[in-house]
C-alpha cells in the first residue's frame, strides 16, 4: 500500500498543524501503549512506566523528532531511516506487532487533540504512512 | 469470565454516558469504510460508498453504525456476562454474514479513535486501555461461534 501523492500532502500538512507539539504527542502515544498494551513495557523495563516520567518524556521526544524527519523525507523513507533501521534489526529487535500499537495510540493521541484534522481521509494517509514507517524499521530484520 | 476492576467498570461507563450512540456509531462505521476500503466487501447493497462523502452521508450507513453500536451499548451494560450476549450475533456473522472477525478489530480500534476525537481530555489513558480490553473483550465474543 504505496503513499499516492494525496497521501503525501494529507501527511505533510497533518504534521505541519500539530507545531511546536510534537514531543507532547509522542510522549502521549508512548503512555498510552504502555497502558493500553502492557506488554510493550518488556522493551522498557529500565523505565518508570508512567506519564510525567522522565524517561518516557525523552523518548517521546525521540519518538516524535524520528517521526518529523520521516515526514521530510516522504519520496526516500528507507534511505532518511537507513540507521534506524539499523538499530531495530541488530539491536533492539522489537518484535514487528508492536508498531501497530504504538501507530494506533498515536493516531488516537492525534485524534484527542486534533479531533477537527483527523477527518477519515486524512487518518487513512496517516495509518499508511505510518505503517510504511513501521515496515522500514522492520525491514531489515531478516 | 472476564476481570474488571472498579476502576475499569467506572471508567467505562463514564464514557459511554457521554456517548452520543447515533453520531457516535454512524461515524465509526463511515470511518471504518474510508480508512479500510476492503471492509465494504460487506456492504455491497448498502448502495453508493464511492467516496468518503458518499459513505457519510449514505444512511444505510448511519443506521447500520447506530445498530452495531447500540449492541456495544449491552456489553456496556452487562459487562459481566459479554460472551452470552453476543452468542447470537456471534453464530450470525459467522454462518450467515461470514465477516472475517479481524473486522470486528478494526472496527473496534476506530471506535476508541472516534471516542478520542468527539471526548478529547476526557479520553484519558486510563479511559482508553478499558476500552482497549472492551472491544477485545466483544471481538472475542463475536468470534466465539465460528468454527
Amino acid at each position: 500500500m504505496a503513499l499516492s501523492a494525496e497521501d503525501k500532502c494529507n501527511v505533510k500538512e497533518f504534521w505541519e498543524k500539530l507545531g511546536e507539539n510534537t514531543h507532547v504527542y509522542g510522549t502521549e502515544a508512548l503512555v498510552r501503549t504502555f497502558l493500553s498494551f502492557p506488554a510493550t513495557k518488556t522493551y522498557f523495563p529500565h523505565f518508570d512506566h508512567s506519564s510525567g516520567s522522565p524517561q518516557v518524556q525523552a523518548h517521546g521526544k525521540k519518538l516524535a523528532a524520528a517521526l518529523t524527519l520521516a515526514v521530510s523525507r516522504l519520496d526516500d523513507l528507507p534511505e532518511a531511516l537507513s540507521s534506524l533501521s539499523d538499530l531495530h534489526a541488530h539491536r533492539l529487535k522489537v518484535d514487528p506487532t508492536n508498531f501497530k500499537f504504538l501507530s494506533h495510540c498515536l493516531l488516537v493521541t492525534l485524534a484527542r487533540h486534533h479531533p477537527g484534522n483527523l477527518n477519515p481521509e486524512v487518518h487513512a494517509s496517516l495509518d499508511k504512512f505510518l505503517s510504511y514507517v513501521s515496515s522500514v524499521l522492520t525491514s531489515k530484520y531478516r | 469470565m472476564v476481570n474488571w476492576t472498579t476502576e475499569e467498570k467506572h471508567a467505562i461507563s463514564t464514557i459511554w454516558a457521554k456517548v452520543d450512540v447515533d453520531k457516535l456509531g454512524a461515524h465509526t462505521l463511515s470511518r471504518l469504510l474510508v480508512v479500510y476500503p476492503w471492509t465494504q466487501r460487506y456492504f455491497s447493497n448498502f448502495g453508493n460508498l464511492s467516496s468518503p462523502i458518499a459513505i457519510d452521508g449514505n444512511p444505510r450507513v448511519r443506521a447500520h453504525g447506530k445498530k452495531v453500536l447500540t449492541s456495544f451499548g449491552e456489553a456496556v451494560k452487562n459487562l459481566d456476562n459479554v460472551k452470552a450476549i453476543f452468542d447470537k450475533l456471534s453464530h450470525l456473522h459467522s454462518e450467515k454474514l461470514h465477516v472475517d472477525p479481524q473486522n470486528f478489530r478494526l472496527l473496534g480500534d476506530n471506535l476508541i479513535i472516534e471516542l478520542a476525537a468527539s471526548l478529547g481530555k476526557d479520553f484519558t489513558p486510563e479511559a482508553q486501555a478499558a476500552w482497549q480490553k472492551l472491544v477485545g473483550v466483544v471481538a472475542s465474543a463475536l468470534s466465539k461461534q465460528y468454527h
